[in-house]
């Protein structure tokens, strides 16, 4: 193996003497290298806590309308400064992050949970079974999502905000949509783990002992597809993020009252010339939560998924 | 290197009208994240005008590295050539600038790798990747090149040589594939063949046709081949010299016939009993797993002999220093104090 | 080869299929009624009601309904827009043309962007200019459209003010200074799709490098005594392209996506602002047809992506 030598001495030198460490130890030393995702995951940190917490400090109402102070730039009173109606817009990223992150924490979830439950049933059954679910997985990959998104929201919004309200309603449907449009790389990824698992010692050895399929797949096969599902996972957050966000911006996405960080984008948008701070907090603030999300996510392919690159 | 170890440096004095290659005090180490990999440490050899010498040892002891270092194939970095000279008809290679090297790879050294399936490219015809080397190294035009590489298919004996030369890798069997690989390592008839395993990844009965062809290539065209492989069974057959590894370093060299009558070293002795006898060989790879333990880490040697754990007549002086490079008698060299 | 590409044709026929029932099934499942506001039209009789929705089809089985739609669909029989009072298919072909040229500038820039720094930056693995190509396109491709439309509004038309910010059809002039005007106005939205996409390829193709350039085949190049160039090119990036028509052609759907978005923000009238448009007026008929068709057209890329591959990769086609 001419080339396998060259890409890797040590593999062919023996094994170097470390000293054993557990598989947790192991993840946290190689995601701590990569410098830029432990800067990211702070700074995410920052960015969760401030959304979380920092209503209890900045107290200014969302929606106090106050038009001596309309468009105003950075101030002390206003951080961020004030929109058109001159509320504060530092109030309102801080309660808009909220949803915004939420959308995208749901989301993930639906996402993970409809792609384990494809790729594993497809990776118990075989066959025709897997045949239809990794073609409907292929189906859904080729789906233009944002037309789509838009359609179903337009078809559906009145109907769910007359069940729920208007917010519980659109934040139902968003994170259902957005969700189902996100399941297919984990059912692949829990798919391929199944097929790669399924011939491994451990678990021919573990159904050689007798253990039930439903056991098997919960205690052996889950937890080692774990570390890419939770890379694919984290991508997602920042998928839905960009999804709500494109919405809100487009219009169609939370009601006006619900300052999301798009909804701030898309009202901020006709006021570009005279407020650009309008529309560069919020901008930015999306911005930096998807970028240190996609750095996070990185790392940590690097410390739970090393083989695969992309 | 601050061991005190002392192979032969037999710079120049050797470099006779006879020898091709002379490779002295090679040392190529690797940087990993935990230090220098030595996985070439002080190795000297030769190969004179053509002849055949078997480099023999355990998957890790350097050889194929050794056997890359020779046309600087390996990747630097994250490789190193630390120290040592490689004198290809008497010029040292080491200090060549990357356009100088490239006059010399399949021009003047061809190289057959052990993974057949894995060393063509699988987007282009065989014939394209053939004539790609007559034209870059011989002038060729495209049709000349095209005529050429046909005929290096028909002389390793691929059937229908004319049509399979636009057929692609994919479509060749393993053993079809490395004829290929070797109709293109000799396509401009160098003076020396590398062969990095060129059998071990192919079945039996494939292995035995791949080294006719070799033995019959190396008549017809005069030249020199340095066959590296782990198979005692396949350094008998063809070599006439052989060159035993171990752990980055030269164990033991000696005329092929002298060897195997009277092996010197611990560690060439285990591999000869290890040979599986004739009336079995034909079914089983010349494993080397009867000798206990494995190979020392490279990445922090031992000081005295790196066999010195595995041996069996270990003495207490073998940890203490590696044991020189000695002749025992003419050809026959063994770094073992026994 | 002509019977690989049949073979993709006979294979892309069921995912039409596929995702022509995700629509109906959508369209069926919605609530609401097109005769909504007859029914509660108290001046319309309950008998002319009830024959108009026969007359529609509206009382048939729901097989029925699905294979009519479709029939329908496929015969670009999309329905008569309720706001511009003008057949659908119309109104798509003139927005059409705009949305495939905005598209296609963009997807060129983003290739001639990915593939020079992608390969360059896997041939140099870890260098410098590694490490900054690989966080610019981090940026980049977290940066979501919308507000790196923003941003270049906000430098290059009001801070700078060199480049307009709303799309214009109706440019007058002719020749030279005409076409430059158009050139103009498309600098920003080819820019923004193009930027983005061209950061998400660069981390595809610098990935689909390095997997190929350890690979034997090229230690065998190089035991050729070929220049590190030639390997480069006709060893590792024909081959690393294999991978990156599949990446491209599965991130067709965001393009559309990114396109909708940037029509949006640039007012560019392509189908994608027609959309949305359509979507605020309720103009139903035009939002069925505008997601059918960039359906459609995902899927055509995807079968010119899977010809391409064919094409690529000799393994596939020869058989």
């Amino acid at each position: 193996m001419a080339g396998s030598t060259l890409a890797s001495p040590t593999a062919s030198a023996g094994a170097p003497a470390r000293k054993p460490v557990s598989p947790g130890l192991e993840a946290w030393r190689r995601f701590r290298k990569h410098r830029l995702a432990v800067a990211s995951a702070v700074v995410l940190s920052v960015v969760v806590l401030a959304v979380l917490f920092g209503p209890l400090f900045w107290t200014v109402a969302i929606d106090e309308i106050d038009f001596s102070a309309t468009l105003e730039g950075p101030s002390w009173a206003h951080p961020f400064g004030t929109d058109d109606l001159g509320q504060d817009l530092l109030a309102r990223m801080l309660y808009g992050g909220r949803i915004s992150l939420a959308v995208g924490f749901a989301a993930m979830a639906v996402a993970v949970f409809v792609g384990i439950l494809v790729g594993a049933v497809a990776g118990i059954s075989r066959g025709s079974v897997d045949a239809a679910l990794m073609w409907l997985t292929d189906l859904f990959l080729s789906l233009p999502q944002l037309p789509l998104l838009l359609l179903i929201i337009y078809l559906f919004r009145d109907t769910l905000r007359e069940w729920v309200g208007p917010e519980m309603g659109v934040f139902i449907l968003i994170v259902l949509v957005i969700g189902s449009f996100g399941w297919m790389p984990v059912a692949r990824l829990v798919r391929a783990q199944f097929f790669s698992l399924r011939e491994k010692e451990f678990v021919e050895a573990a159904r050689a002992l007798g253990a039930s399929t439903p056991r098997l797949v919960i205690r052996h096969i889950l937890p080692n597809a774990l570390g890419p599902v939770i890379v694919a996972g984290t991508i997602d957050v920042a998928a839905a993020i960009i999804a709500e966000s494109t919405l809100s911006f487009l219009g169609l996405g939370f009601p006006p009252d619900i300052p999301t960080w798009g909804r701030l984008l898309f009202d901020a948008r006709d006021h570009l010339d005279f407020a650009p701070h309008w529309a560069l907090f919020p901008g930015g603030a999306i911005f930096l939560t998807v970028l240190t999300i996609n750095f996070v996510g990185d790392g940590l392919r690097d410390a739970l998924d090393p083989r695969r690159v992309l | 290197m601050t061991e005190g170890m002392t192979a032969e440096r037999d710079t120049g004095a050797a470099a006779t009208a006879r020898r091709l290659l002379e490779i002295a005090n090679l040392k190529v180490h690797f940087r990993t994240d935990d230090g220098w990999v030595r996985a070439v440490d002080g190795v000297s050899l030769g190969v004179d005008r053509g002849e055949t010498l078997g480099v023999v040892g355990e998957s890790g002891c350097g050889k194929t590295v050794t056997a890359m270092t020779v046309l600087k194939l390996i990747a630097m970095p994250p490789g190193k050539i630390v120290d040592g000279t490689i004198h290809w008809q008497g010029r040292d290679i080491v200090p060549l600038t990357p356009a100088e090297m490239r006059s010399i790879r399949s021009k003047e050294i061809g190289i057959v790798f052990q993974e057949p399936m894995t060393s063509l490219n699988p987007v282009y015809t065989v014939g394209e990747q053939i004539a790609e080397t007559l034209r870059l190294h011989e002038g060729l035009g495209k049709r000349a090149a095209m005529d050429r590489a046909a005929e290096m298919l028909k002389l390793v004996h691929i059937p229908n040589p004319s049509r399979r030369v636009n057929d692609y890798p994919h479509q060749f069997s393993g053993g079809m594939r490395q004829r290929v690989m070797i109709a293109m390592a000799l396509s401009c008839s160098p003076k020396l063949l590398i062969a990095d395993e060129p059998t071990t990844a192919l079945d039996v009965t494939i292995q035995a046709q791949i080294l006719e062809i070799m033995v019959e290539m190396k008549e017809r065209l005069g030249m020199a081949v340095m066959l590296i492989t782990h198979a005692m069974g396949v350094v008998a057959e063809t070599a006439q010299r052989v060159v035993v590894m171990y752990a980055g370093k030269v164990a033991e060299e000696a005329p092929v016939g002298e060897l195997f009558a009277n092996p010197r070293h611990p560690y060439t002795q285990g591999l000869i009993r290890s040979i599986p006898r004739i009336d079995t060989a034909a079914t089983h790879k010349v494993r080397l797993e009867a000798i206990p333990g494995s190979v020392p880490s490279l990445l922090d040697p031992p000081k005295g002999c790196r066999f010195a754990a595995r041996c069996r007549f270990v003495m207490p002086e073998c940890l203490d220093a590696q044991p020189p490079l000695r002749e025992v008698s003419p050809g026959h060299k063994v770094a073992c104090i026994l | 080869m002509t019977q690989y590409v049949l073979r993709r044709l006979l294979i892309a026929i069921p995912s039409l299929l596929g995702i022509s029932v995700i629509l109906f099934t959508v369209l069926a499942l919605a609530p609401g009624d097109p005769f909504e506001e007859l029914a509660t039209n108290p001046a319309v009789p309950p008998d002319v009601r009830a024959a108009l929705r026969a007359s529609l089809g509206l009382d048939d089985p729901v097989h029925v309904r699905y294979f009519n739609w479709l029939f329908a669909m496929l015969r670009g029989d999309w329905g008569y827009s309720f706001v511009s009072r003008i057949d659908v298919d119309d109104l798509i072909l003139q927005r059409l043309p705009t949305t495939l040229i905005v598209i296609g500038s963009s997807q060129i820039l983003a290739l001639m962007i990915a593939l020079p720094v992608g390969v360059y930056a896997a041939t140099r693995p870890y260098s410098i200019f590694d490490q900054i190509a690989n966080t610019l396109a981090f940026i980049g491709f977290s940066l979501p459209t919308f507000f790196t439309g923003i941003l270049f509004i906000l430098f290059f038309s009001i801070y700078l003010d060199w480049l307009p910010f709303v799309y214009r059809s109706d440019i007058p002039g002719s020749g030279l200074p005409w076409f430059w005007e158009h050139v103009k106005q498309s600098i920003m939205p080819i820019a923004v799709l193009g930027l983005f996409q061209g950061a998400a390829w660069t981390r595809f193709v610098r990935s689909a490098v390095l997997d190929v350039i350890r690979l034997d085949y090229v230690t065998t190049a190089r035991a050729k005594g070929l220049a590190e160039r030639v390997i480069t090119i006709k060893h590792v990036m024909r081959n690393a392209l294999i991978p990156v028509v599949t990446l491209v052609a599965l991130s067709m759907p965001a393009v559309f996506g990114g396109a909708i978005v940037t029509e949006q923000i640039f007012r560019v009238p392509g189908i994608g602002s027609l959309l949305i448009t359509a979507i605020l007026a309720n103009d139903t008929p035009v939002i069925m047809a505008v997601t059918f068709v960039v359906s459609i057209l995902v899927i055509l890329f995807n079968l010119l992506a899977d010809v391409l591959y064919g094409w690529l990769d000799p393994r596939i086609s020869y058989r």
